[in-house]
This record gives C-alpha cells, structure tokens and sequence, in this order.
C-alpha cells in the first residue's frame, strides 16, 4: 500500500533526482525531523545542499524562492501549516502571480508552493484551516489539489518537473495517511479522467476524474469536491447507493484555479443536480463558483444546487465542536437526501 | 576591479535620467502618459555611481522609482517613454507602466519590500549555479518599515548571498519625513546581521563609485552580501505635484545637492555643453518616436470580447 504521504515524499525524491536545478526550503525541513509532516523526509540526507533550512520567514523564503526561479532554478517552498498563507499573500499576489504577465510573457517562475491544509486534528482555530479560496482567482497562479484518487504523487513530480508557472499545491493533512486508490483499480466505481482545456494554455496537465457507480441506473445528483473532501464524496455516494437508492457520480478536480467547468457540467447535464462539497467556509467560496458557472451554462437545465461547506466560524479544537464545524458524510448524505 | 570612470560618460549618464525625467513630470499634464510616475530627480549620481560598478552579468532590482535605475543600467529612453505611454514597443508592453520593467537583468516591482527576497533569492541563485554574479537591490528609506525587508536581511547572511544592498535614504516616504518613520540609525540595521555597510552622505558621482566598486568587488571575491547607504536628496514631488515639504527647503537641496552641479563643475564648460546638446536630441527624439509607436491590440488580452 503507498500512502499519499509516500506519494508526495516519493515525488520529491524522484524529482531531486531528475533535475538538479531542484531545491526545498522550508522550516524544519532537515532529517531526521524531515519536515512538520515527513513529506521531506530523508531529501536533506540524499540531497545535502539542496534542502534549505529556513528561519521562520514564510514571506522572505517565498519570495527568495521567487528570485530562484526566476533566475533558471526549479525550487519547492513548504508552508509548515496552510494557514500560514496569509504570510505570503504579497508575494503571491503582487510578485510571484504577476511577473510573467506584467514583464510581458518575458520571464517564467516555476515556482511550487506545497502547504499541508485542514482540519480534523485538533489543532484548533489557527492550524485546521482551509484557506485556498483566498487564491482561488488570482490571474496567473495555479493552484492544485490532490486527492488520495488519482496520482498525488505524479501531479506534484509534474508542477515542480514540468510547470513553468508558479502553483500553490494544496495537501489536506488527512490524505496523508490515506492510500492511493487508482481511479481504474477502485472497485465500485467506473472512472473516467479528463484534463481541463484552459484559456490561452491548452489542456492542463492536472487531471478531473469523473466516477460512476458501476452498473447503478443513470445518476440522480453529480457530487464535486476535492482534496480529502473527495474521499468524503465516495463514501457518501455509496451510503445514498446502499441505503436510500439515490444514485451520484463524483466529480474530483484537482486543479482548482484556474478552473475549468466542463467535466462538472458533462456531469449535471447528466444528474440535473449539483452538490459541491468543499472544507473551506461556506461564503463566496469555491462551490459558489461552481454553483454560479453552472447556472449560467445550464440555466433551468440545472433542476437543484446545494453547497456542503464548513461552518462560519474559526475551526474549534474541541474535536466534538471540530466534527461539526466541518462537513462530514452524514451532512453530504443528509443535503443530497433533501435534493431528489 | 572598480571600473576607471570616465567623467564625460558619468556626465552624460546624470544628465540623461535627469532629462528624462524632467520630461516626464513637464509632459505628463498633455495627458500622454499613463497612472503616475516617481522622478528621480536630485538621486541619479546614486544609480550612476553604483550601476557603472555592476558587472554585465549582474542582477539590478529596483523599485517604484526605478526610471533612474533603469536608465543607468543601460535601458532605452524610448522604450521606457514607449512603456509610460502604454505602447506595444514599451519595456513591457505597456503591461507593466512605470513601476514594473524587466529587462536583460533588470528588474522593478512597485510594492515595497517585497523585491528584497526576490533580489536576495536571485543572488542565491546565481552563487548555487556558479555563475559569479551578484544582485543589487535598491531600496528607499520608507521601504524600511518593511518587516520582510528584515526577513531577508537574516537569511542573506545566513546563506551569504552575493548581494549588494544599496538603501537611498532621501529622507522622505511620499510625505512622511523619515524622522517619523524610521528609528535609530540605517546602518546599523544592517550591521545587526553582520552585513558590513558603508555610509555616504554625498550627491557626489565620484564619491558613491568608488564606495559601490569596493562593496561589489568584495562581494565578487566571495559570496556574501554588503549594503550601502546613500544619504541623498529628492528635488521633485514623491510622485507628481505631492511635495508637501518648504519650498525653501527643497530649494536649498537643489543649490547644494545637485549632481549635476556638483560632477559638471569638473568638466570644461565647452564639453559639457555638447554633452548637453547630445542628451537634449537624444531625449526630444527618444519621446517622439514613442509617441508615434503602435498602441497593443485590446484583443489580445485572453477572454477578451468585442464590446
């Protein structure tokens, strides 16, 4: 079994080994601690020199990795906790997202920022976070989500090997321990993939996997969620299978920005119904994007909507508190109950 | 090694940024220009002096009052007029207007602070691929309220990045005179992370070279970073008609700080005076030929939909 964890550690590896012009900075990323989350583990020993043990300076190493990239390195930055994001908000915002376009296509910044995010471990109002949405479209920044669906570790080796543009790679803390589930191995479901046509980019390198329950009559609801919350998604689609006979196919986008709507909308043209499902609070969020696209491409075509999202208040460290703050399988369940 | 200056060169430098920029403010009421801009004026023996020590592979960033910077390094008067006018022949194509050029080397961003990571990071990347260059950054006095300027500080130590600091304090943030901004002293900020500094108060080319040479070369001889300080004078407005400091004040530092004067006085009248000719036609013809350049296609701008 590879974990997700192994996946994105693995990656690392495999990319260190593949390009030199590849580097790690972040806080506590030297072995044997190998990083807050040991997605780094064993790169400083393998690679001495190439990992950069940083102070606590999420701003400045950011914007250092900008200047790296921008002078021909590859280099990776980790965010020890995804709230910490909003450290580097101006670098992301005002440099790294704007040099390619604002120096007139005249320089690349391959640049990945990889931040765990999430909550679900008691780590309370500060350290549980979803706090993507905060760059969700902002022109010229890319930001990626892997779920345990899919190939974590492959979309990482492509945005830091491959990406010539800056991406803010999204790792929820409980895909970690995870397994890797090959859309084509998963029992249950039948998978398709798609890669997302972009504006002016051509296709994505960051697939959408499209999963149908095998040999269930045509689909009532088309669920969408990504990262952990894709894992949620399944296991609710098979409770709504198994115990009330309402039949979904999940949609897992693992690039959220810039976001392509058109294998959720394949989807609903489907269902007529759309559920997003996101840990991220509920306002002016990523499912209210979703939402709000689909009701212009499909307008009555779409005969019900609902967004599942984390409640309006910091996440609690009280893990009773916590499970309700955050959307579960049962508030998923519950909310596609009401929808047919 | 220092460069030998050539004093006519240096002249012709001052004068061109000075010129230019004199352009600017005087034109930008006909409405030919975009947003705003940040003159240089009273601070171009700073650019000329430390840029006439930079090694060709040399990485300069620089800020919103980069026109100065950017001409000393070597940019085209025309495609930086082109760039203020919004032009397709702009430094950027008229994306990135006056605070945002790239070019060879050159950097400018308009955000404080956050180009002194950048810079740091392009020195450290220059040193891991072992290239021999170095990066310059400039910064202003107001840019010292900056915390990530402090981050950056720290890790080029740490890292020994090959880079030069140059701080230009011209006393003023827009309005805010330093003493209410900055505390205690400049070059102990950098002393603080055992970055050896040198202090300068001079509007003197021949002074700030020589100052500029001996940081670089040291830099060069072994990766680690310097920083210069520049007590300097701004004559003109922080961006266009916002002076809000005495007239009589600001008319003294133009009598007593100009480096124009103060190099010019070296050179023989009748030198100086084809220097002068030079600069004017190269300067009337640089703003006309922008003038007459292609404006960028709207369309081209993705999603972009006929209105």
């Amino acid at each position: 079994m590879t974990t997700v964890l192994d996946a994105l550690n693995q990656a690392l590896h495999a990319a260190f080994q593949a390009d030199e012009t590849v580097f790690l900075l972040g806080e506590d990323v030297l072995d044997p601690y190998g990083g807050a989350f040991k997605v780094t583990r064993g790169l400083s020993t393998a690679y001495p020199g190439r990992v950069l043990p940083a102070p606590i300076s999420e701003a400045g190493i950011t914007g250092i990795a900008a200047g790296m990239a921008l002078r021909g390195l590859r280099p990776v930055v980790e965010i020890m906790f995804g709230d910490f994001i909003t450290l580097i908000a101006d670098q992301l915002v005002n440099h790294i997202a704007k040099f390619r376009w604002m120096y007139n296509d005249q320089v690349r910044v391959p640049l990945v920022i990889r931040t765990p995010m999430g909550g679900r471990r008691g780590y309370g109002p500060t350290h549980s976070q979803t706090l993507e949405k905060i760059y969700l479209g902002v022109p010229g920044l890319r930001v990626l989500a892997p779920s345990s669906i899919g190939d974590p570790g492959g979309l990482l080796s492509r945005a830091i090997l491959e990406d010539d543009n800056p991406v803010l790679f999204i790792e929820n803390k409980l895909l970690y321990l995870l397994p890797v589930q090959h859309p084509a191995g998963m029992e249950e479901f039948e998978a398709t993939e798609s890669k997302a046509e972009l504006l002016g980019e051509g296709d994505s390198y960051a697939p959408t996997f499209t999963l149908a329950l095998g040999g269930a009559p045509p689909a009532a609801i088309t669920l969408v969620a990504y990262g952990y919350m894709a894992e949620l998604a399944r296991q609710a689609a098979l409770r709504l299978a198994y115990e009330f006979e309402i039949f979904t196919e999940l949609v897992i986008p693992t690039q959220l920005a810039p976001f392509e709507i058109e294998a959720v909308l394949a989807s609903t043209r489907r269902s007529g119904r759309l559920l997003t499902i996101e840990e991220g609070t509920f306002s002016l969020g990523w499912g209210a994007e979703i939402l709000a696209r689909s009701v212009e491409a499909l307008g009555s075509g779409l005969r019900a909507a609902r967004r599942v999202a984390a409640l309006e208040v910091p996440v609690p460290a009280s893990g009773i508190l916590e499970l309700q703050a955050l959307p579960s399988v049962e508030h998923i369940v519950q909310t596609a109950k009401k929808m047919v | 090694m220092s460069p030998v200056p050539d004093p006519l060169e240096l002249y012709r430098q001052i004068l061109r940024i000075r010129r230019f920029e004199e352009t600017v403010l005087n034109k930008f009421s006909s409405g030919v220009f975009f947003g705003t801009t940040h003159t240089y004026l009273g601070q171009e023996a700073n650019a000329v002096g430390v840029l006439s020590c930079a090694r060709p592979d040399d990485i300069v960033v620089s800020n919103h009052r980069c026109h100065g910077h950017f001409l000393a390094y070597g940019g085209e008067p025309r495609a930086l007029f082109a760039e203020l006018m919004g032009r397709e022949t702009g430094v950027c194509g008229g994306r990135g207007g006056s605070q945002h050029l790239h070019w060879r080397n050159f950097y400018s961003n308009g955000v404080q602070g956050g180009t002194v990571p950048l810079a740091t990071g392009m020195a450290l990347a220059e040193k891991l691929r072992g290239s021999g260059a170095a990066a310059i950054v400039f910064l202003g006095d107001g840019t010292l309220g900056e915390g990530i300027v402090y981050e950056s500080l720290n890790i080029a130590s740490l890292w020994r990045a090959p880079i030069l600091f140059v701080v230009e304090n011209n006393r003023i943030a827009q309005t805010t005179p330093s003493e209410l901004a900055v505390a205690g002293a400049i070059a102990t900020r950098f002393e603080a992370f055992g970055i050896s500094c040198i202090e300068l108060d001079s509007s003197d080319v021949l002074e700030i070279l020589p100052a500029a040479g001996r940081l670089l070369d040291e830099i060069h001889a072994e990766p680690s970073p310097r920083a210069l300080v520049l007590h300097t004078a701004r004559f003109g407005p922080h961006s266009k008609g916002d002076d809000t400091r005495d007239s009589i004040d600001v008319e003294r530092l133009r009598r007593t700080r100009d480096p124009l004067v103060i190099h010019g006085a070296r050179l023989p009248e009748e030198q100086r005076k084809a220097i002068e000719a030079e600069v004017v036609e190269q300067i009337t013809l640089a703003f006309r030929l922008a003038l007459g350049d292609p404006a960028p296609d709207p369309q081209s701008l993705p999603g972009a939909t006929t209105p």
